[in-house]
């Protein structure tokens, strides 16, 4: 049973340096990936704050945006999925973006670059297939949806990042936040999902093992698992999707209208005409009536997903994520609270397993973000 | 020294027995950041979950080997739970227990039983 379990899990182009470097596998999203290696999640949450990690992220989706037309006709379609200004994304940059269903919830989140002539996307992993189907629904008459089947991809994040990249790949060092690039056969933006700067490399499948060498052969760079992935995007205040963030969550209510700029907003150029706009557009003027908040727990017990904030016996709010910050020596987490609770130094109650535990609403990150801007 | 299958240790002293989870359980586990330790005086029984190691990833319980009393718990692992992960069979110890029925440690693993059920 175990082993046909295994046999059904997708491998990692990686898989067999994974094992190499004697990485504890886990399923996660159909794939078997690297939990953590041998010096534990701690250690390697530290090394990627003070030097720099490497990720193998392959199992999230790589797509192409063919335009059939030109760039404009595509941009103004893609606007209808997300409420995100897709227009303005010059050549060579790259933008968060989120695509939501006609009830204003949140389908997923996802990174989209301008490569002048196309749009390179890269999503969630477990999202992939539907994001593909809705792409393909939505996009059809205006682009070729392409699934990038043949790369693999991988984040190197922590503050050596740009000299390590930099030794391999001479020009990147000169890229700031969101930039993207191609160099040869690699596409790399500057961006990634630890708070840290660093970059997201696309990497074709018949050159990834010896370009994963080369990065490991510099000794600032250490092999980082989902472990400390999970507890360097949680410190840094971003959001999980299946677990901040979900198709019940508007992008208001998840705190994310910052990635709603002024052009789509109410009194904006092009105001509106996403899905779901009605609620996202209301919420935005009448105030949801929950939030996505930073949450710091009393004490030293972690206060893990779906451990419920209570007041007066009845259940306010939830932790979506959550787990102990290394860097930060402390438990943290973040979960939805009613919004007239959200301020910054707010004093709640969570239940954790049946005791009353004290938790305070806190400003996000917990630890500040370092991108290269 | 006895081992459930939950992967306790537990070393026997006349009636008292003191218990830890094992190097395989420790290594599972990771990083240990927080331990709830039982409280003194409370009676348990075979099953109940009485302490919780957070570590890094994830909870686990650890559950009561036998019935009994909990006469002492190591306060150590308050201030430094790392303790567990660094010498689990040794200063990593959680609590002492007062067993009510000393044969009740015969149901349970011996050493050699215990690499089996590991391996």
């Amino acid at each position: 049973m175990a082993e046909l379990m295994t046999n059904a899990l997708q491998q990692l182009p990686l898989a067999a340096l994974h094992h190499e470097l004697g990485a504890k596998m886990c399923p996660f999203a159909g794939y078997e990936m690297p939990i953590n290696y041998p010096a534990g999640v701690m250690k390697e949450h530290i090394h990627t704050r003070t030097h720099a990690g490497l990720f193998d992220v392959s199992h999230m989706g790589q797509v192409l945006l063919q335009p059939k037309g030109d760039m404009e006709t595509l941009a103004l379609a893609f606007e209808r999925l997300m409420p995100v200004d897709v227009l303005a994304v010059k050549p060579g940059r790259q933008r968060y973006g989120l695509l939501t269903n006609e009830d204003g919830g949140i389908l997923d989140d996802l990174m989209f670059a301008n490569r002048d002539d196309h749009y390179y996307v890269v999503v969630n992993a477990a999202c992939k297939t539907a994001d593909l189907a809705h792409l393909r629904a939505h996009l059809s008459d205006v682009a070729d949806v392409i699934e990038v089947t043949d790369r693999a991809l991988l984040a190197l994040q922590g503050p050596d990042a740009e000299a390590v990249l930099e030794a391999i790949v001479p020009g990147t060092a000169a890229m700031r936040f969101m930039d993207v690039g191609v160099f040869g056969d690699l596409w790399i933006s500057r961006s990634g999902y630890t708070g840290e700067d660093g970059f997201e490399i696309s990497v074709p499948l018949d050159q990834v093992t010896a370009f994963a060498h080369s990065l490991l052969a510099d000794t600032r760079v250490q092999p980082i698992g989902l472990g400390a992935r999970d507890s360097l995007r949680l410190e840094a205040g971003l959001c999980l999707y299946g677990h901040d963030i979900d198709t019940t969550t508007s992008p208001v209510e998840a705190n994310l209208t910052w990635a709603i700029q002024k052009a789509r907003r109410t009194g904006g150029a092009r105001e509106g005409g996403f899905a779901g706009a009605d609620r996202i557009l209301r919420e935005m003027r009448d105030g949801p009536s929950r939030l996505r908040a930073g949450l710091l727990p009393d004490g030293r017990a972690p206060l893990r997903e779906g451990v419920e904030l209570i007041e007066n016996e009845q259940v306010i709010g939830r932790i979506t994520s959550g787990g102990f910050g290394p860097t930060l020596e402390r438990p943290v987490a973040m979960g939805y609270v009613p919004t007239a609770k959200a301020t910054v130094g707010t004093e709640l109650t969570a239940s954790l397993r049946g005791r009353a535990q004290g938790v305070s609403v806190a400003d996000m990150p917990f630890f500040p973000n370092r991108y290269k801007r | 020294m006895k081992y459930t299958e939950d992967h306790e240790w537990l070393r026997v002293d006349g009636d008292v027995i003191t218990v830890g989870i094992t190097e395989f359980a420790a290594e599972q586990l990771g990083d240990v950041v927080f331990v709830e330790l039982p409280e003194l005086e409370t009676m348990v029984s075979t099953g109940d979950e009485i302490a919780v190691i957070e570590s890094v990833k994830a909870a686990s319980e650890i559950l009561a080997p036998l019935n009994g009393e909990i006469i002492e718990v190591n306060a150590e692992l308050t201030d430094n739970p790392a303790l567990v992960g660094e010498d689990p069979l040794g200063a990593g110890w959680f609590f002492k227990m007062k067993v009510d029925d000393l044969s009740t440690l015969d149901g349970l693993m011996d050493e050699e039983e215990y690499q089996n059920h590991i391996a």
